[in-house]
């Protein structure tokens, strides 16, 4: 008797949420700015949720979100959302901006003058009856806490409002996927995360892929999610914040997310037994402690602090659990905004420590002072040359 | 004071410039948005009445309007009669000589919308069409009304495309600019002097009104958006 083996057949898996979009980039674009002509050549995967670019101005995050948008064509690749190509140099295929369903808030927001609020929010509502347009629009418009500015035009609305109205002006036609660029840039903290709370709360429901482009490294990490470090064009870091940018490997991107402090120093001595080690900066400058890193006593490395992450004192100080106390004399303040720079000599090796006017005064300082720089042995960051 | 040959170059002009709104729209948005490498062989053919004498302008057209070009033979077999020494011929003549005065401040409004709000409106799903009808028409609406008023006040005060295309017959193509010059003609001055000066005073009327109008806008709103962001 032949035993039949009947195997069930695999039971399609319904998704708990609506199937999300996948974006899909990877395109070349001869593009210029004014440091000169670069080469976007990009290569990613956007998921639904956040993706950051970061990348300092002229990195080339306007332009691929540009392309992305259709407003502007790619040299050669392929752009796709949801499986679906909106470019392909291949098949010659390259869908237009209008038709290609994709939410875009620029920088400058481009909100209607001529139109209110509300018109603006349903402007992009189109093939529906003008009951259904009105509900749409007010429902979004309450969403983003703007309901009573409906019929208010822009230019009678505050900033941090109009950015409320972009957006919501983007989400309500519904976009497969959303592009901001530098969408927060403006506003104040607390506007900037009560916007991105709203953002996330919309999101939540509609699982689209979120390109979020900054040039600010706090933004980065504030919002958390999957960062690509554009630099000049191309990739140079992608995974999560904390990876790519707390401990960076590349300088570039140390730059980048504000190491106002960059030396380069050998190492001198591994305490493996505390996790740390000795790096001497430069040729003959001071020796730091920092995190222990695989490396071999005498290899090189470059070591980077954020100034606002030193401290200063008039007297050496005692009984601090930071490990890096060193002696020094400042040799300048300058005044930036409402932040004090000073660059303070520790024994040939030149610090930039960023203070506030209050601690200035307070502590009498000035050029030629006596002070002691500190810093927390993981406030030094560590990268290969 | 000929009230006949005023009332007819009134009726001239709101025609005249009632078409160019027309005419001139879509010329202006090809002239504003098209990338062709020519284009400014166009521009310059626009351009061409403001600079011609009139009596070339008006003699180019008297031929094209006459019995020997296509045109004319077209129109005098669906009428019967020529254009040239009619009203409508009138009217071709003056859409010809008035047509910068309409282009020109359409195409410079429409250029100056920002080019942010067309990339945002394609980013919201509208076309280019629809989006020159949603957003850059109602934005270039002082320039609209200056076009009008412009085409219009330059009309009424044409006079050689007029007297080349039109002749001069009471009723049908006497104007009050040629009228002003038949009164010169007979040495009556003071009937010359009264009909220049009502024609005098209507165009300036007519600009004001403009200018006030892109200045103060109407119910009290700016009729160009101001700068902001």
């Amino acid at each position: 008797m032949e035993v039949k083996i009947i195997i069930p057949a695999p039971q399609p898996v319904l998704p708990a949420q609506p199937i999300s979009s996948e974006l899909e980039v990877r395109i070349r674009k001869r593009f210029s700015n004014p440091e000169g002509s670069f080469n976007l050549n990009v290569h990613f995967r956007a998921l639904a949720g956040f993706t950051i670019i970061f990348g300092a101005s002229g990195a080339g995050k306007t332009t691929l979100l540009d392309c992305i948008a259709g407003l502007t064509d790619p040299d050669d690749g392929r752009i796709a959302v949801g499986g679906e190509d909106l470019y392909d140099s291949e098949k010659k295929r390259n869908v237009a901006a209008w038709k290609r369903r994709i939410g875009y808030v620029h920088q400058d927001l481009a909100l209607f003058p001529h139109l209110t609020a509300e018109e603006n929010v349903a402007y992009g509502l189109r093939g529906l009856s003008a009951a259904e347009r009105q509900t749409r629009s007010r429902e979004m418009l309450g969403l983003f806490r703007i309901g009573h500015l409906r019929e208010r035009r822009p230019a009678q609305i505050s900033g941090g409002e109009r950015q409320r109205v972009a957006l919501a002006r983007a989400l309500v036609t519904e976009p497969r996927a959303l592009l901001l660029d530098e969408p927060l840039a403006a506003l104040d903290r607390p506007t900037k995360s009560s916007l991105v709370g709203d953002l996330r709360r919309w999101n939540q429901e509609h699982r689209v892929p979120i390109l979020f482009v900054t040039h600010n490294g706090e933004e980065v990490f504030a919002l958390g999610d999957e960062v690509i470090v554009l630099d000049g064009g191309i990739i140079v870091a992608q995974g999560l914040p904390h990876e790519t940018m707390r401990a960076p490997r590349l300088e570039t991107i140390a730059r980048l997310s504000g190491f106002e402090n960059i030396f380069n120093a050998t190492v001198v001595a591994l305490h493996e037994d505390r996790g740390t080690m000795t790096c001497q900066l430069g040729k003959d400058g001071v020796e730091l402690e920092t995190p222990l890193v695989r490396a071999d006593v005498g290899s090189r490395l470059r070591v980077g602090v954020r100034a606002g992450d030193l401290l200063l004192a008039t007297e050496s100080p005692r009984g601090l659990s930071a490990r890096n106390v060193l002696p020094g004399t400042i040799v300048g303040l300058e005044q930036r905004d409402v932040i004090i720079s000073a660059t303070v000599d520790c024994g040939g090796t030149e610090f930039e420590v960023h203070l506030t006017l209050a601690a200035r005064d307070s502590l009498g300082l000035g050029p030629g002072k006596s002070v002691w720089v500190v810093a927390k042995t993981h406030s030094c960051h560590l990268m290969r040359m | 004071m000929n009230w006949e040959a005023f009332w007819l170059t009134v009726r001239l002009a709101a025609i005249v410039s009632t078409l160019l709104i027309a005419i001139g729209i879509p010329i202006a948005y090809w002239l504003t948005y098209s990338r062709w490498r020519w284009k400014f062989l166009v521009e310059a053919a626009v351009a061409l009445p403001i600079v011609l004498p009139p009596t070339v302008l008006g003699f180019y057209v008297l031929v094209a309007l006459g019995t020997r070009s296509p045109l004319g033979r077209w129109w005098q077999s669906l009428t019967g009669h020529t254009l040239a020494f009619t009203f409508e011929g009138l009217v071709i003549g003056s859409l010809l000589y008035s047509l910068p005065f309409a282009v020109q401040p359409f195409a410079a409004s429409f250029g100056a919308v920002d080019s942010s709000l067309l990339r945002a409106s394609a980013s919201l799903g509208h076309s280019p069409m629809q989006t020159f009808r949603r957003i850059v028409l109602p934005l270039s609406k002082a320039g609209l009304v200056t076009g009008f008023a412009l085409s219009f006040a330059h009309t009424l005060g044409e006079f050689g495309v007029v007297l080349m295309v039109g002749g001069n017959i009471p009723g049908v193509t006497r104007t009050i600019s040629i009228d002003i010059y038949d009164q010169v003609q007979t040495a009556n001055y003071s009937s010359a002097n009264q009909t220049a000066l009502v024609l005098l005073i209507i165009s300036f009327v007519v600009l004001s009104t403009v200018y006030w109008l892109n200045r103060y806008g109407l119910n009290g709103r700016p009729w160009v958006a101001g700068p902001w962001k």
